[in-house]
């Protein structure tokens, strides 16, 4: 009977956390519609040059909707906001590479931007495609790398030392494996919990994340407020 | 252990008034009341899925005091209190694994007196964790069965904490109900460089032995095989090695991670081990995050959880 009454208090507990999250979703739903229609007077300008690298996390069963990836890409371009990370754990973003970028007018991989990515004129939309395997594999591929090079430098002989690892030549081993990307400000989860799905964490340090909810209700309001919100953030950063 | 056991008396209460959920035991009738109620809540909690492992970063400390117009330093001292009740409730549900952001390597950017006083304050509460203020030893961290562990570059701190916290490490090295981690003089950038120093030093090792045995799979291997530029093959280090190297090899990753004072932002803290880890980031100011907010949290980790397994399998 005590395990019954338990029992019903919990379903009780999370009926009332669904009614609030339906109460946060109507709220938003609304808020992006005035957004949208240009209601909010604050959302009409953003300071858009805060925000220099936007890395956006999808979940991979959402991300074969390469239309919507598109539309989204095309609202980001339509804001200004020009270099962004796409991210899904499965790789499935990156076998629709060649979709994505045969829909958008003017945007080129990182690979083929020479330039640090965020100090690029702003005509075109640098994207770059990441997995899970660029994350914690790519670290891994990173400190083979920096062991074989001293190796190397030691010339596979006589006493052999130990490595002191700094940040720059970690970023130099990252860099060798294929991992360009800068950090982004701002990742964008898509999907239904916030998390950030093995996102690379060298990457992530004083990234804002924030949870969008799936990708089947993208909103342009909801994005437009995403931003606005971010640019209105101070960061201590430990001080 | 009754949930209300710990006196928080013993953690020589400052003036400003105790706020913290259920942390005092009370003799009114509508106090059992409430008492009865939140007890309930949290067996009915335990129906659904609990988290192992429980991250903080106790975020909200000075605006707490400013907030409050408390004197500098009070927040820090509330922040406190709210940390031992969220150790209460994390005990009683089950939680095995709590991790908690005590100081970060950026902190130590701030102003030399603020610095001072975290430290003085860090050392005074480790050691009311093993000793009381009437040097009773109560020992609070055994009687909770608990562990604890302190994360980070520990040389980094002053010689005074560095023992308190050594003490601590030795006299709770038994316990195995709850495992504290207090990272402490700790970010994941200084957590994954010295993980990948200790792996090269680890592997230097074996080819010295190798070497030494005179066998040829030390360095003449190495030179046969990877004389030619790097490529995707040279696994020497494998992932398992850099995993099992990091300052949180102590404890599974984190299931849920709970930012007090709504910012979002990880601020280098567990971001290795945050992969599948449910991200919650409440409003509240860390000194008034209580019972209610840490079931609120609980409940939406339970929402969360199973879409999380799922993702963890898929690997």
């Amino acid at each position: 009977m005590g395990n019954v009454g338990l029992q019903l208090l919990w379903y009780f507990l999370h009926i009332l956390l669904s009614i609030w999250h339906s109460i946060l979703a109507i709220r938003c739903f609304i808020e992006s519609c005035f957004i949208t229609c240009g209601v909010l007077e604050k959302y009409k300008s953003l300071n858009i040059a805060k925000l220099r690298y936007l890395a956006i996390v999808i979940e991979s069963e959402d991300a074969h909707q390469t239309s919507k990836v598109v539309k989204l890409l095309q609202w980001l371009d339509s804001i200004g906001v020009k270099n962004v990370c796409l991210y899904d754990m499965n790789g499935v973003l990156k076998k629709s590479k060649e979709a994505i970028f045969g829909k958008l007018k003017n945007a080129k991989p990182i690979e083929e931007v020479n330039e640090a990515v965020t100090l690029h004129v702003p005509e075109h939309m640098t994207l770059e495609f990441v997995s899970y395997a660029d994350g914690k594999e790519a670290m891994v591929k990173a400190a083979n790398f920096i062991f074989v090079e001293n190796l190397k430098r030691q010339n596979f002989g006589g006493e052999i030392d130990g490595q002191v690892i700094s940040e720059p030549l970690l970023n130099e081993a990252l860099k060798v494996v294929g991992c360009k990307g800068p950090e982004p400000d701002l990742l964008l989860v898509y999907g239904p919990v916030r998390s950030h799905l093995g996102f690379p964490a060298w990457r992530i340090r004083y990234t804002e994340i924030v949870h969008m909810g799936s990708l089947n209700f993208l909103r342009y309001g909801s994005l437009i407020k995403a931003i606005y919100d971010f640019t209105k953030v101070h960061q201590n950063y430990g001080t | 252990m009754d949930f209300f056991m710990v006196n928080p008396r013993h953690f020589k209460i400052s003036d400003i008034a105790l706020i913290n959920d259920g942390c005092e035991q009370t003799n009114g009738v509508f106090e059992k009341l409430i008492y009865l109620i939140k007890k309930c809540v949290l067996h009915a909690l335990s129906i659904g899925p609990i988290p192992i492992h429980v991250a903080f970063i106790m975020d909200g400390n000075r605006r707490y005091a400013k907030k409050n117009n408390l004197v500098e330093g009070s927040g820090y001292k509330a922040g406190f209190f709210s940390l031992i009740s969220m150790l209460n409730l994390c005990y009683e549900l089950g939680v095995r694994y709590v991790t908690i952001f005590a100081f970060s390597i950026d902190n130590f950017k701030r102003c030399p007196e603020e610095t001072r006083f975290l430290m003085d304050l860090m050392k005074e509460k480790i050691e009311s964790l093993i000793m009381d203020e009437n040097n009773e030893s109560i020992n609070i961290a055994n009687r909770f069965g608990m562990r604890v562990h302190f994360v980070g570059d520990l040389k980094l701190l002053d010689k005074p904490l560095r023992l308190a916290a050594k003490r601590i490490m030795e006299a709770t090295v038994n316990n195995s109900r709850v495992v504290l981690s207090i990272c402490v003089a700790y970010n994941s950038t200084l957590e994954i460089l010295h993980s990948l120093e200790e792996c090269c030093e680890e592997k230097c090792d074996e080819i010295r032995v190798l070497d030494e045995s005179g066998s040829g799979y030390g360095l003449i291997k190495i030179r046969r095989d990877y004389l030619k530029e790097y490529d995707d093959s040279m696994c020497l280090i494998n992932l398992e090695d850099v995993e099992r190297n990091m300052y949180m090899a102590i404890a599974p990753c984190p299931n849920i991670l709970i930012r007090t004072s709504g910012e979002n932002r990880l601020s280098n803290f567990l971001l290795w081990q945050s992969t599948f880890c449910y991200l919650y980031s409440p409003f509240v100011l860390w000194p008034d995050f209580g019972f209610w907010h840490f079931v609120w949290a609980i409940l939406n980790y339970q929402r969360s959880c199973f879409y999380l397994d799922k993702k963890r399998k898929q690997l």
